[in-house]
């Protein structure tokens, strides 16, 4: 490993997405005396420039026309041909759901071996072991990439962003040779969930499961959540009941999350809900039944009632919170 | 409209998994293996777009002898064709990849259809590889979508919010969860399904990219610490959090 190049994305105008920010502290980890440099395809000067509070200096933007409006297929060409320019042999980037559209091109394109939804990684006599999760959680596998190139993309929420330095990183730009056709697909517009928070991206989620009994009661946990500065999240058996939007299911056939804290509230725990939300850093599960499974994977478990625990919960909560 | 389908064969949700013997596999035996749930929504939406346009659809998965099964199920709920891509090998991703590929051009579809990902692996990268091998668009976990004249609009989920994306056919999608709600094949269609022809294809891929070096199941390193529902036990719980825990 010579060189590793961390695929970067702006939240804002003035900061990086915090993925981005877990990918370039992931890369530093492993880096040993490998050059990394950030490379974006837009994001403000002042936002790119935040990688050096992260420990990279060299940012590296490009610039196109065809890049004007976000296409993945267009970003993984600017992003290889960066790559092969330098000599690259490592690209680091989160698996969101950007990630997970470029990084199979990235592979195809480099010719490397793509290591997917990445929990911990370790440099390994100068190549990348990672370890990751299959079968739904229920196994974990050791894999590397025995090509020349890498391609790794990382859990989000997983690795903990950490600052290094305060220095604005150097930011120079790259013009990559791109036609009409690696601009196959565009985003034409973006719909953002105003006003709440997503479970994609939320530090804590407050889940309710069927033992909430109906949508009418959550509001309790709705209320939980806005004592935690939480997302709200929802079983599969709430989703399809209709109870809860799409959009906050957690699962397998929702979205995988790692907050530092889950609250699974009347969620039994089957295996499909495990799948989805097992890589949290601290499970908290509120349920009546002290067999069910979710209790196995809990840090801290509560048996009882939902409907007389919560409101209990959340005065503790506020309780500990305004102290 | 000619639709490729890519299916994959999987363990069930709920199978107990073990670690067989060489310590970088699971132990087969006792395991109920299934359709991959997403990949119904794959045939389905090959089949509504088939009674819509016209055209064929032809099913295709990579895999073993006992793969047919999943093809038997795909002809039952309607498709015109099925194919094998026929090893006993352990394939990784990219030479997995680079079979379908290899069919999809000898047949030159005009969409592609992926379950948004196979439940065993979770990769979620099949569809933009095998796009890549293609030289086409894909659109990965399309939760809802449109086609009018040969242009695809289609909505995703992205974290917080939707994307809404466009692009031309040809080209590939994976479907998500909620695209539609796949039929169940009827009595007589799986009676039938049982004699129809499977086409093998001969697998044919470079050297693998990656290597799997052992597999583990993962040890519990939660706290455990259960309660019951008094005041003092939740208070406990609470302090917990903030003591021990540190996240609140």
């Amino acid at each position: 490993m010579k060189h590793i190049i961390v695929y970067i994305e702006p939240k804002d105008a003035s900061s990086l997405k915090r993925t981005s920010y877990e990918a370039l502290t992931a890369a530093r980890s492993i880096a040993g005396d490998a050059q990394i440099t950030a490379f974006a395809v837009h994001g403000s000067e002042q936002a790119l420039a935040t990688a050096g509070n992260y420990g990279v200096q060299s940012v590296v933007v490009a610039k196109h026309d065809l890049l004007s409006t976000y296409s993945s297929t267009a970003t993984a060409e600017a992003l290889a041909q960066y790559a092969q320019s330098v000599s690259a042999d490592t690209i680091i980037l989160s698996g969101n759901a950007s990630g997970k559209e470029i990084s199979p091109r990235l592979s195809v394109k480099l010719k490397a071996g793509i290591l997917p939804d990445c929990i911990t990684l370790e440099n390994d006599g100068g190549t990348v072991k990672a370890i990751r999760p299959v079968y739904a959680g229920k196994a974990h596998i050791a894999v590397q990439s025995i090509s020349d190139h890498s391609i790794i993309a990382l859990r989000p929420n997983v690795f903990t962003a950490k600052q290094e330095g305060s220095a604005n990183a150097s930011i120079s730009s790259f013009t990559p040779n791109l036609e009409a056709k690696h601009a196959g697909v565009k985003v034409t517009s973006l719909v953002k969930n105003e006003g709440r928070l997503d479970v994609a991206e939320a530090d804590i989620i407050v889940s309710g499961g069927r033992g909430m009994k109906g949508p009418e009661h959550f509001p309790i946990i709705e209320q939980l959540a806005s004592t935690l500065n939480a997302a709200v999240g929802a079983s599969r058996a709430v989703v399809d009941a209709g109870w809860r939007p799409h959009g906050e299911q957690v699962g397998q056939t929702g979205k995988t999350v790692s907050p530092s804290l889950y609250v699974a509230c009347g969620i039994s725990g089957a295996v499909q809900h495990l799948a989805g939300m097992s890589s949290s850093k601290f499970i908290l599960a509120i349920n009546k039944d002290k067999d069910a499974p979710i209790f196995k994977v809990a840090d801290y478990g509560i048996v009882g009632d939902v409907f007389e625990v919560l409101p209990v919960l959340d005065a503790k909560l506020k309780a500990m919170l305004h102290s | 409209m000619n639709i490729l389908v890519c299916i994959s064969q999987v363990p069930d949700t709920t199978a107990k998994i073990q670690v067989s013997g060489d310590g970088k596999s699971i132990e087969k035996t006792g395991i109920k293996f299934i359709l991959n749930p997403y990949d119904e929504f794959a045939i389905e939406e090959g089949l509504r777009l088939r009674e819509r346009f016209g055209g064929t659809v032809i099913a295709l998965t990579v895999g073993s002898e006992t793969s047919k099964e999943i093809l038997r199920t795909a002809l039952a709920m309607g498709v015109d064709k099925a194919g094998i891509v026929k090893t006993d090998d352990i394939l990784d991703s990219y030479n997995v990849a680079e079979n379908i590929a290899g069919y999809a051009k000898s047949i030159s579809p005009d969409l592609v259809i992926f379950g948004r990902q196979s439940i065993d692996f979770d990769s979620s990268g099949m569809a933009p590889m095998v796009a890549e091998m293609l030289d086409l668009p894909s659109i990965s976990v399309v939760s809802s979508w449109n086609i009018e004249n040969n242009v695809i609009t289609a909505e995703r989920d992205i974290e917080g919010g939707k994307e809404v994306l466009t692009c031309s056919i040809p080209c590939v999608i994976s479907a998500q969860k909620g695209l539609n709600d796949p039929r169940y094949p009827k009595l007589p269609d799986i009676m039938k399904a049982k004699s129809k022809p499977i086409e093998e294809i001969a697998s044919c891929h470079g050297s693998a990219l990656v290597s799997l070096t052992s597999m583990v199941l993962p040890s519990s390193k939660r706290v455990g610490m259960i309660v019951g529902d008094s005041e003092a036990e939740i208070a406990s719980v609470v302090t917990a959090l903030h003591e021990q825990a540190k996240v609140i």
